[in-house]
């Protein structure tokens, strides 16, 4: 039923293990274009995506990215040719149906609230933002007319609709009803009553007839096509047969009618007329209501219904009396969660019969179409907000591989191999060509389900907002597994910890742990198999989760000790055993964290002083004492990023030898964190007066407390991007007088060793393996430059490789949605406009304002993961190879190599022409040998 | 393609794309200082500083950020430079082979096997007796010596 979307090949055959998904995100909007030619939907997601589907398929024919700030709060299809999305900011804009290009564009008004988009039936578009009404020309996009309908108050809910020459519009001014009649043509409009108080939300206007519900369990309608408005006054109780406690009614829209929720949980359709409401259909269970769609002069709508967590009824009401014209019941996805829009479509089945399809999105963000009672595709959604992502490894192979399947590879292998040689020898048609492409893709070992010796193979874990969980294979990208845990849904930050993973019990699966948590004081706790996906344990937790601390510590079974740091400060320990408990006595006292609270603007340390009664829900609670706290002054410094080395992270070697012999020493201090204030201000970019703005940069040691060092920069403006690795940090800001974004480096070495011979070091207290600690007093000298960026930057983060020996890089996503890699040789301190030969020796690179943008150094080619919001690097098993993730609302996979491959032979290596070369040498050799006998042979004779 | 470029004010705050007939145009931006980014996959474009006037009534200058060159008349956007992302392949060649330091080997080898015979061959039998005495006489082997003794 999953259907994953293969991920696009990147085309250069040296670059096959680039893997780009393309996802729009969760569709909010969704307009059927079925008339003439290729059938399509286009749809307006959360992520401010504009996209054009192809309605057998689901693929994607185009899509447009407008501003992530800026929601889509309407889409039409204009002329059909043109589709129109209106973005929060007042732009209109029209695309191109067929390829998507922009054919114009509109800025009605510049200030950011919501507003309604709506097609007239003269095909033109009318815009209603609180009250003020602009109808746009769909040829040009020129502005029509406007008209404020009221002045001073603005409006709210409102709601509108149109009948012949006539728009009518309805809304709430405060409390009271406010109803408009506009000519169409012209934009004059007559105000047509103000009446008395009723509850402003639940209210619907449609086809001239409005309706609302007063305090009183009233329903109030009325007709809106003469000249006064004659309001009628049900009771809903007499209305229902039944007493009624509260009543809403359901801002979906019929013609003629609307629809009405009970707390009993029924839906009443109900039909508004001259003669005032009747019920004209009742539904049991709360369903999801479809937009309505014309049909033979009448309506349709269609009403959706769980029967239970597999299966959906779809149930079509048409006709004026709402009569039901189909039913189907459709087998779905369990795992997808509860239905929450629907959009309905008809077309004619072959036997000239009247069909309906119906796109349906689910809790989960997935975007399915269903027709004649099955889901004809299905579209991951989810994955265009992924927030945390974590890696698993495969299991390893087992032993005893059946003897036919080591043939067939071996077979497969050989093809291959004779393929790849015909191609390099320009031997190979465009056929084979093809099939070797196809044989590279899909190569058997690439999507084998087991651990590969090279670390390639690996699982990764996407957390995303809508709290589905998916395991992404690295080899193909397909979707091993996906989980949704709808109590995540709810939650407002996400994190993924890894819990358990196992090195002794090497068959065992590994364990992540998903939390949850929300402002309102509470979280969730989830634990989760990351190899099938299964969920072994929830647990809801009474607080909200500030920070959760994963202790260098693990229990006999692998399971790594976390503290939970709730809102009060308190530790949670988990797991909750009394072996855990234990082993956390034994290392209580080194345990320090540290929270940053940006809006007071400081920074508290804290360390845990001793256990206490965990009251009623029970558990391991621990208190905790601030010990150190650093507040920034509040009117010049807002915390705009702060940023703590990796825990996991490889460094190879303590010291860095320079070209003069002297050593230094890397100031590896795990427990710095890097801080960077802004001086606050009216974020628009032109305001900023340039001469007032500082960006602050701290080092602190979030043990003691201490500020470890501090350079402040002038002219710099957020935002920050930092990455902290090993004992260097790089970071991004703007700078506002050059109108340049830069980038600085800070290099922290540890000179207190200076003046020590080598025996002394060795055995010393300078020696790498002793223990560090953050109270010995240090000597610390920073290094820092800064350089040009000509880019604006996204997101940062840099390579890890297994051991740490290779050179970093720094990986960089661009404004332009792509990934850049750039050599952290650039960013050398050291780097000076005239290197000494000695400093040449070291490979410094002579000192240039800039930093140079390769264009080999995009690790994404001409593939754009769009909005780009995180880059994750995982080592691979290989030293040289990190594997590369960027997401946004696409996925993107890579490995990269920042000192090349020298430990491995590149993938398409030809060993079918090495074993050519040998055999031709072999065949040589006795070929000279038979020459050679025969000529001594001859030689002998004579 | 027209349809994959797209211009971003201010790192994103406002996003536009080109028309058809390749202009663009930013509406309701308020005077200001603002910059220009051009996304165009396959092309690097100079960020772009606009100077929007406020008592100038809209006045717009406009300079290259990476060469400070400023643009006067109509704003026309050329990219920097096209990019290849990626490095080229070499195409298989004999030539490139034989350069290679295997084929190098390979061919010395053939020129060893193939050449020095005939150059054995060219001296008359004789002359040749003669030099191998000579050589017999001699201490140290000579390179020929060494072959002669390894082909027989």
């Amino acid at each position: 039923m999953l259907s994953s979307k293969g991920w696009d090949p990147c085309l250069e055959t040296s670059f096959l293990h680039c893997r780009h998904q393309e996802y729009i995100g969760k569709v909010t909007h969704a307009v059927f274009q079925t008339a003439s030619g290729k059938k399509r939907v286009i749809v307006a997601t959360e992520k401010s995506v504009v996209a054009s589907l192809n309605l057998r398929s689901g693929e994607i024919f185009w899509r447009q990215v407008l501003e992530e700030s800026e929601p889509i709060d309407g889409l039409q299809v204009a002329l059909g040719k043109y589709a129109v999305s209106l973005s929060r900011g007042g732009s209109l804009r029209s695309f191109h149906l067929p390829d998507g290009s922009l054919i114009w564009e509109t800025s009605l008004y510049t200030s950011p609230s919501p507003a309604q988009l709506f097609l007239l039936p003269s095909d033109d578009l009318l815009v209603l933002k609180q009250g003020i009404v602009y109808v746009v020309s769909s040829a040009d996009g020129r502005l029509l007319w406007t008209s404020d309908l009221l002045d001073e108050s603005r409006l709210a809910q409102t709601s509108l609709s149109f009948e012949g020459k006539n728009i009518y519009v309805a809304g709430f001014s405060g409390s009271s009803l406010a109803l408009f009649r506009i000519d169409a043509s012209t934009g004059a409009f007559t105000t047509l009553k103000t009446t008395e108080p009723l509850n402003p939300s639940s209210f619907v206007l449609s086809s001239g007839v409005f309706a609302a519900l007063d305090t009183q369990g009233n329903i109030v309608t009325g007709l809106m096509e003469a000249e006064v408005v004659e309001l009628q006054k049900t009771s809903l109780a007499t209305l229902l047969d039944s007493p009624v406690s509260s009543a809403q009614l359901l801002p979906d829209k019929i013609p003629g009618g609307c629809v009405l929720s009970t707390d009993g949980g029924s839906i009443f359709v109900l039909g508004l007329d001259k003669k005032g409401v009747e019920v004209l259909q009742q539904i049991q269970g709360p369903p999801v209501v479809s937009n309505s769609i014309v049909l033979d002069g009448t309506f349709a709508q269609s009403f959706l219904q769980h029967i239970n967590s597999k299966e959906i009824r779809v149930r079509v009401l048409s006709g004026k009396e709402w009569i039901e014209t189909a039913e189907e019941t459709v087998e779905v996805d369990p795992n997808k969660g509860g239905v929450q829009k629907v959009f309905m479509n008809a077309y004619i089945k072959t036997d000239r019969s009247r069909g309906f399809r119906v796109l349906i999105v689910g809790q989960d963000h997935s975007l399915a179409l269903l027709q004649q009672g099955k889901v004809v595709w299905s579209r991951e959604e989810a994955l265009a907000s992924v927030v945390d992502t974590l890696t698993a490894e495969l299991p390893l192979e087992k032993a005893g591989v059946s003897v036919a399947e080591v043939e067939h590879d071996l077979y497969e292998w050989l093809k291959g191999h004779v393929l790849r040689l015909k191609s390099t020898l320009m031997l190979a048609t465009a056929e084979e060509q093809t099939a070797l492409q196809a044989l590279r893709l899909n190569n058997a070992d690439k999507t084998k389900m087991t651990r590969d010796h090279n670390g390639f193979r690996k699982l990764i874990v996407v957390l995303t907002s809508s709290g589905k969980l998916f395991a992404l294979h690295t080899g193909n990208g397909g979707i091993v597994w996906s989980r949704f845990i709808p109590e995540l849904s709810t939650k407002g930050s996400l994190k993924l910890y890894p819990w358990r993973i196992p090195h002794k019990h090497v068959d065992e699966n590994a364990v992540a742990l998903v939390l949850g948590s929300s402002h309102d004081g509470t979280g969730f706790a989830a634990w989760v198999d990351m190899l099938t996906g299964s969920v072994q344990e929830t647990l809801a937790l009474p607080y909200s989760v500030k920070v959760a601390l994963a202790l260098p510590v693990v229990d006999s079974s692998e399971r790594r000790l976390h503290l939970l740091i709730d809102d009060q400060n308190k530790a949670h320990l988990y797991p909750t055993s009394d072996e855990s408990l234990s082993l956390f006595e034994k290392y209580m006292q080194n345990v320090y964290f540290y929270i940053a609270d940006k809006e007071a603007g400081q920074i508290e340390g804290y360390n845990i002083k001793s256990q206490v009664d965990a009251g009623e829900e029970g558990g391991l609670v621990f208190q905790s004492q601030k010990i150190w706290s650093v507040l920034f002054p509040k009117d010049s410094e807002t915390i705009a990023a702060i940023t703590t080395r990796r825990a996991d992270e490889m460094v190879h070697t303590q010291a860095k030898v320079l070209g003069n012999r002297d050593v230094w020493y890397k100031y590896l201090n795990k427990n710095m964190v890097f801080v960077a204030t802004v001086t606050p201000q009216d974020s628009r970019v032109g305001a900023a007066n340039p001469e007032e703005t500082w960006l602050v940069a701290y080092l602190i040691d979030s043990v003691t407390g201490q500020i470890l060092h501090r350079v402040s920069h002038a002219h710099a403006q957020g935002p920050v991007h930092v990455v902290f690795s090993e004992n260097w940090v790089v970071y991004c800001y703007f700078n506002v007088r050059n109108h340049r974004h830069e980038m600085s480096v800070l290099e922290v070495y540890d000179k207190s060793a200076d003046g020590k011979d080598v025996l002394q070091l060795m055995l010393g207290r300078y020696n790498a393996s002793v223990p560090f600690s953050s109270f010995s007093p240090r000597n610390l000298e920073v290094k820092g430059q800064s350089y040009f960026f000509p880019s604006t930057v996204r997101t940062m983060s840099v390579t890890f490789t297994a051991r740490g020996i290779t050179g970093k890089q720094i990986l960089v996503g661009t404004i332009g949605n792509q990934v850049i890699a750039l050599d952290k040789r650039f960013l050398d301190p050291r780097r000076s406009a005239d290197p000494t030969p000695m400093e040449r020796e070291e490979g410094v690179i002579p000192l240039s304002e800039g930093l140079p943008l390769f264009p080999q150094s995009y690790l994404t080619h001409a593939a754009r993961v769009e909005e780009l919001r995180g880059i994750i690097s995982v080592p691979a098993r290989l030293e040289s190879t990190c594997l590369v993730f960027a997401y946004g609302i696409d996925l993107f996979f890579t490995r990269t190599a920042p000192s090349r491959t020298y430990d491995s032979l590149t993938e398409d290596f030809s060993y079918a022409l090495l074993l050519i070369t040998i055999v031709v040498l072999v065949v040589a050799i006795a070929v000279s040998m038979v020459l050679s006998q025969r000529k001594e042979l001859r030689e002998k004779w004579k | 393609k027209p349809a994959s470029v797209k211009l971003l004010l201010n790192g994103g705050e406002k996003i536009t794309f080109p028309l058809k007939n390749g202009y663009f145009a930013f509406q309701g931006i308020p005077a200001g200082t603002h910059l220009i980014e051009v996304s165009a996959p396959g092309f690097f474009f100079s960020p772009l500083r606009v100077d929007v006037s406020a008592r100038l009534h809209g006045q717009v200058r406009a300079s290259l950020v990476e060469t400070g060159r400023v643009l006067s008349g109509n704003l026309v956007l050329e990219p920097m430079r096209q990019e290849q992302y990626f490095e080229k392949r070499e195409p298989f060649s004999v030539l490139g082979l034989l350069k290679s330091p295997m084929g190098l080997m390979v061919a010395f080898m053939l020129i060893a096997v193939v050449v020095l015979p005939k150059l054995m061959d060219n001296i008359d039998p004789e002359e040749m007796k003669k030099i191998q005495e000579e050589m017999r006489n001699r201490p140290s082997p000579s390179f020929s010596n060494l072959l002669q003794g390894a082909r027989s």
